[in-house]
């Protein structure tokens, strides 16, 4: 130490700073921030940039299943439409899926994960719950799920914003149980470390020790559980719109694209090429985040 | 003893602390481990009990117990006059300042993800109203007590040596002011020389502050140098409870004899001549503990009496303290501890 004893100690530093620090030295993570970042922008900015010119019927059978152009950067599709344009409508809608499908379940799967930890008493019963809905077969549940409440909550938020509400619940709701079982076996070992029994000696109420103690140390897992999760999310929808149970046919998803521009693969390979592209680019990008944030997360490799 | 002896500041009375064995598929109650089974002491207040033992004997069971973070099977725990064992929760919370633990891996005992400041200052958060520039004041006062750098606050536990690790874990005790402190085995995990910085941290703090430690170890030569009175706990019970050089220049229990009988000499010459007693067999599991007396399987001089009874922790000169039907305790007239009441107390583990 170069300072001398009398020195004033250094105020605490701020943990988001140090968090950043880190996190910038880790290239794939940085590289996946900006990636995101990119789609994040084409998806919001872009559609107020490139507007697509409006076609009568008429004129859009004439300019269907085009090549990349001036005119259509992307081409057009088998009914003429701007490939560019529905692209950027299209990440709009699934990256809100995924991300906040995510969000609920890795939210439910943590909280499930920790009260089932923690409080034996409440282990037994939450556990035989996530069992039971690993047990359920997901895609006939996700359809029934779909086909009761679709036509109900469309009449309440219309039937976009509907479908959207209803698809995000859906998944969000069948995809908690990995995270809850992960979190669940990290905090039983947690539980039992000597610091969180220190905590107890010192009179710390459960709420405290779990949010001090507990969760920022389940972080790991549930980060690569979220990771995984964005990019499961968004394949779910892509199915659940291809089973026409979705969003409404005329309404874009990168799934969807995909999944309308299969038939024409062999013709035109561009058409499936972009939207498999994006989805990719995203999972990719936010593996790279996850991972990056992990080790930042993580003092002990900080400052390494 | 007369008045003037100093006040009891902790009493334990037949504590008992019993683990349940589940076994089949209904998770039916099979028996009891029994880690601790009915051990009664008292600290008084300023002094430092040791309590030793081999691994496995109760002995940091009992610590736990006494801060009650495990649930005592039964038995009371008296600390400074109220009954810890017994307290709701709100009460309990109130009084966990008083009574304050250190604990033996200081790699676990750290949360890795909290900063040195984050973590000595939790108690503080816990249990007063200190914020901000008043409550960092107290972290660096305590930092500067237990001897560490101010300008560690900052860091992370992992970027400590195993001593400095100890030395955040004891300031985080010490936060609260409090009187008494359970040790357990605060150097087992500790270089030989960082031991001695420890424990003299813990000797110096004591004479400051005015604390009461139970210091729990199985180091026999380190709890010579430490505590003032040492109790042989042998298989969650009491053997033998003496003051520290009588226990060590005379051991009377048959057990206490043993463990002693392994610690080293320096002296070469004398090393040479010691003779050690090797017990016979291994400890019975404490889930079935032999009916009498629980050393009897491996006493060298059990009787067949050890077999059938069990002997209680009489006091045999004063405040010495044994159990064993074989060393003849004084009688109830000689008045000291507390003679016949005190014995009737102390033993241990019969009212099953």
């Amino acid at each position: 130490m170069t300072d001398a004893p009398t020195a004033p100690a250094p105020r605490p530093r701020s943990q988001a700073r140090a968090i950043w620090d880190q996190f910038r030295t880790h290239k794939g993570a940085l590289f996946g921030l900006i990636v995101l970042c990119l789609l994040v922008l084409f998806v919001v900015i872009g559609p107020l940039i490139w507007q697509p010119e409006k076609l009568r019927v008429a004129e859009a059978l004439k300019v269907r299943n085009l090549g990349p152009s001036w005119r259509f950067p992307l081409g057009t599709d088998q009914l003429g439409r701007d490939m560019l344009y529905r692209m950027m409508q299209a990440g709009k809608v699934s990256l809100a899926v995924g991300f906040i499908a995510m969000m609920i379940a890795i939210f439910v799967g943590t909280t499930i994960g920790v009260l089932a930890g923690y409080f034996r008493r409440l282990d037994g019963p939450l556990m035989r719950l996530t069992d039971m809905f690993l047990a359920l077969p997901l895609i006939p549940l996700l359809l029934v799920l779909v086909m009761l409440f679709r036509d109900r909550i469309a009449q309440v938020l219309g039937p976009e914003t509907g479908a959207f509400v209803l698809i995000v619940f859906a998944i969000g709701i069948t995809s908690w149980m990995q995270a809850a079982r992960i979190v669940r076996g990290e905090v039983l070992a947690l539980r039992e470390r000597e610091y969180v029994l220190a905590a107890r000696s010192i009179g710390a109420a459960p709420r405290r020790i779990i949010l001090r103690h507990i969760l920022p140390n389940v972080i790991s897992p549930v980060m690569v559980a979220a990771t995984l999760g964005v990019a499961e999310a968004i394949i779910t929808e892509s199915v659940l719109s291809f089973l026409g149970l979705g969003f409404p046919p005329d309404f874009p998803t990168w799934g969807r694209l995909l999944y309308d521009g299969l038939q024409y693969m062999q013709l035109y390979p561009e058409r499936v090429l972009w939207p498999g592209l994006a989805i990719s680019l995203t999972v990719l990008a936010v593996n790279y985040i996850g991972d990056g944030l992990r080790d930042a997360l993580d003092p002990r490799i900080r400052g390494r | 003893m007369p008045d003037a002896s100093p006040r009891k500041l902790v009493e334990v009375r037949n504590l008992k602390m019993h683990f349940p064995i589940t076994s089949g598929i209904l998770r039916r109650h099979a028996g009891d481990v029994k880690a601790v089974d009915g051990v009664s002491f008292d600290i008084f207040e300023g002094e430092t009990l040791g309590l030793v033992g081999e691994s496995g004997c109760g002995k940091s069971t009992v610590g736990r117990a006494l801060l009650r973070l495990y649930e005592a099977t039964s038995g009371s725990v008296v600390i400074d006059g109220v009954d810890i064992a017994r307290l709701g929760q709100k009460e309990l919370r109130r009084i966990r300042p008083k009574m304050q633990m250190v604990f033996q891996d200081p790699q676990a005992s750290l949360n890795p993800r909290m900063t040195v400041a984050a973590i000595i200052g939790e108690p503080l958060a816990e249990h007063t109203g200190l914020r901000g520039n008043a409550r960092l004041a107290r972290i660096h006062e305590l930092m500067d007590q237990v001897g560490l750098n101010r300008a560690f606050a900052n860091r992370f536990p992992h970027a400590f040596s195993g001593g400095q690790r100890q030395r955040i874990g004891i300031a985080r005790a010490l936060a609260l002011n409090p009187r008494f402190i359970v040790c357990d085995e605060p150097i087992a995990a500790l270089d030989v020389s960082i031991q001695a910085q420890v424990v003299n941290l813990l000797e110096d703090l004591q004479d400051r502050l005015g604390l009461t430690y139970l210091f729990i170890s199985h180091d026999l030569s380190m709890v010579r140098h430490i505590a003032d009175r040492v109790a042989v706990m042998y298989l969650g019970q009491i053997a033998e409870l003496s003051p520290r050089d009588a226990l060590y220049a005379n051991p009377l229990h048959p057990y206490a004899r043993a463990l002693l009988s392994a610690v080293p000499e320096p002296d070469p010459t004398l090393e040479s001549s010691r003779r050690r007693i090797i017990l016979a067999g291994d400890v019975p599991s404490p889930a079935n503990p032999p009916k009498g007396c629980n050393f009897c399987t491996r006493c060298p001089q059990a009787q067949p009496v050890c077999h059938d009874v069990k002997p209680p922790l009489l006091e045999v000169t004063p405040g010495r303290h044994v159990a064993c039907h074989f060393v003849p305790p004084i009688t109830a007239a000689a008045g000291s501890t507390g003679g016949p009441e005190a014995s009737e107390r102390n033993r241990q583990g019969e009212d099953r």
